[in-house]
């Protein structure tokens, strides 16, 4: 049983985003040896190391070949297993984009695919590794469930439920170490049900991956300041919790949605469609997320920031699009 | 083994052709054509299936990764009982499952959805592991092109296959010489297939793909060869058993009209069909 603590999330948030993937996938493996780990020769990349010893006969390394590891990610999902896939997001999403769409969406074998390092978390690795477009990509297919865990309790979280899960799921893993801590205790994590983090309040933000742990350390301290803002953690993109959505909507006067990734196709994009469809939602909604081109790159910290997806960014933005109310 | 019915290769041939004139439409007709002995003889005499009971748990396993020659597919597993002459029919109709590239359908005897080349060995590839991991006594048969083998995709599950030894994997290159534009240049001359294939490390078995002897042996090499996967490259004549379509590329995907269709039937040494 994996023990939700305050300590618990403090080490895993140290440890980071991916060797918290490897150490939780290991533990549900040991308990289960239905649970198989796939990676395209990135292991070591994403704390599979301990994983691929002391489980060896559940760990396939498929050789830097993203296309061939969904497919065969596939034939083992069809034949009962509970198969993680692991590599980089633009390599899980873009590379090997058609064999998702044949293998998990046209034929909906339940693979669940994990999309390493996405958003800005590559840091110096650059355009080439980040994953800004990912969702866009792997939103278009139809069938697919997609979650972005907040942090890394949430990882454990997000793992369990896809144990036996009958459907495809593209797991987008943003953040790196020392991951901003969300939840500190145990707590109720449904796929497709979004969590308040903070109630919904005139302002309301709207985020996936761990850029809600930035939110809300941004709506702290915007609380300080005497602003009460609204956090939703909406961890499954797709299918879109809808009626969060609503709720918040009629809550607020301003809803913002913050994403790491692409203003094109990304949360911001389904967060409109959803209420292009469902009529005046009787608030502004503002999208903030990376700018239509490939920018300047360099580490984690500081690509959050020159994005505004920092904390600081955050509030900045709220005040910003408040300013004028 | 269950008890099956005797197909002929000329009656595969026979229900391609009818198929494709009743359904009004373009198919792919020469590549169904040139597979037939190899499918035929895989589906009478070597895949473990039971097509009374197609999800059958211990059952062998046949993909067609090169799915455009769904045609001949769909008449072996109609002719072998998957599905009556009326499902057959309804091929390339508004609304139908049965079209010009197999749809996922475990209840008719379709295993997986193709269509997009390169991509049915990989998923050969995991169930065969499974297999492997769960220690059953079964078998997974994929069916490639030789243009298919153009894809890039096919080289990456080649070399895990070998890596891992995975002998329940049996691959069968239809090499037919030809891809859509024309003749398959690129195993023309200066690579040939079945040494690439060797290369990436698979028993490779090389044979006339219309010999029914050749194939049953191949089969049974394959069958008995437990150190890895094994690759039967056979080569074939697009659009075989009809002798204005044979190597004649222009039958890769094209309409049987009326005046065609008796053509047809002239070549098989069938009876005309009145009207």
């Amino acid at each position: 049983m994996v023990e939700f603590s305050k300590r618990n999330a403090r080490t895993w948030a140290r440890m980071g985003i991916r060797a918290t993937y490897g150490q939780a996938l290991s533990g549900y493996a040991a308990e289960n040896p239905n649970v198989l780990a796939l990676s395209a020769d990135l292991g070591r990349s994403s704390g599979l190391d301990r994983f691929s010893k002391e489980f060896p006969k559940q760990f396939i390394n498929t050789g830097i070949a993203e296309q061939n590891m969904v497919g065969v990610a596939a034939g083992l999902a069809r034949s009962g297993f509970d198969v993680f896939a692991s590599t980089f997001a633009p390599f899980a999403s873009m590379r090997a984009s058609e064999q998702v769409r044949m293998n998990m969406g046209y034929m909906q074998e339940p693979v669940k695919l994990v999309a390493l390092g996405s958003g800005f978390a590559m840091g110096f690795l650059g355009n080439s590794h980040y994953g800004l477009e990912d969702l866009a990509v792997m939103r278009a297919i139809p069938g697919l469930t997609i979650i972005s865990p907040a942090d890394c309790s949430e990882i454990y979280k997000t793992l369990e439920a896809c144990i036996g899960y009958p459907k495809p799921v593209y797991i987008r893993l943003t953040g790196a170490v020392n991951c901003p801590i969300v939840y500190e205790d145990d707590y109720e994590f449904t796929i497709g049900k979004a969590i308040w983090i903070k109630p919904a309040a005139d302002i309301t933000l709207v985020s996936s991956g761990t850029t809600v742990g930035h939110c809300l350390e941004a709506a702290n301290r915007l609380a300080e300041e005497g602003v009460t803002v609204g956090v939703l953690n909406m961890h499954t993109i797709k299918p879109l919790d809808t009626d969060a959505l609503d709720l918040a909507a009629s809550t607020a006067s301003t809803l913002i949605v913050v994403e790491e990734h692409m203003r094109t196709g990304g949360l911001g994009s389904a967060v409109l469609a959803h209420f292009a469809d469902a009529g005046n939602p009787g608030c502004r909604i503002v999208t903030h997320g990376i700018a239509d081109r490939y920018g300047e790159t360099g580490n984690y910290a500081y690509l959050l920031k020159i994005a505004g997806l920092d904390a600081d960014g955050v509030v900045d933005l709220v005040k910003r699009e408040t300013a004028n109310v | 083994m269950t008890d099956r019915p005797v197909v002929s290769d000329l009656q595969v041939r026979e229900v391609i052709v009818n198929t494709a004139f009743n359904c009004g439409e373009s198919a792919h007709i020469g590549g169904s054509l040139s597979m037939v002995e190899l499918l035929n003889v895989l589906f009478g005499e070597v895949l473990k299936h039971r097509p009374a009971e197609p999800e059958w748990p211990d059952r062998d396993l046949f993909i067609l990764s090169k799915g455009h020659a769904v045609l001949g597919y769909l008449a072996i597993l109609h002719l072998y009982g998957y599905f009556d002459a009326d499902k057959l029919a309804t091929f390339q109709t508004n609304g139908s499952d049965l079209i010009a590239h197999p749809v996922k359908k475990l209840k008719l005897g379709i295993e997986s959805s193709n269509g997009s080349l390169g991509q049915g060995l990989s998923f050969g590839l995991g169930l065969a592991i499974g297999m492997e991991m769960k220690d059953e006594d079964r078998r997974v048969y994929v069916m490639l092109g030789d243009g298919e083998c153009n894809e890039g995709s096919v080289w990456e599950t080649a070399a895990l296959a070998a890596e891992r030894g995975t002998h329940r994997l049996c691959a069968i290159v239809d090499e037919n010489h030809f891809r859509n534009d024309g003749a398959n240049t690129t195993y023309a001359n200066k690579i040939k297939l079945a040494g690439i294939w060797r290369a990436f490390g698979w028993n490779v078995i090389e044979i006339d793909g219309h010999d029914r002897a050749q194939i049953r042996d191949a089969f049974a090499a394959a069958r008995a060869h437990e150190a890895g996967p094994t690759v039967i490259v056979a080569s074939t004549i697009k659009g075989r058993g009809i002798d204005f379509m044979e190597a004649n590329n222009d039958w890769h995907h094209n309409r049987i009209t009326s005046a065609v269709y008796s053509e047809c039937r002239r070549a098989l040494g069938l009876e005309p069909v009145d009207g």
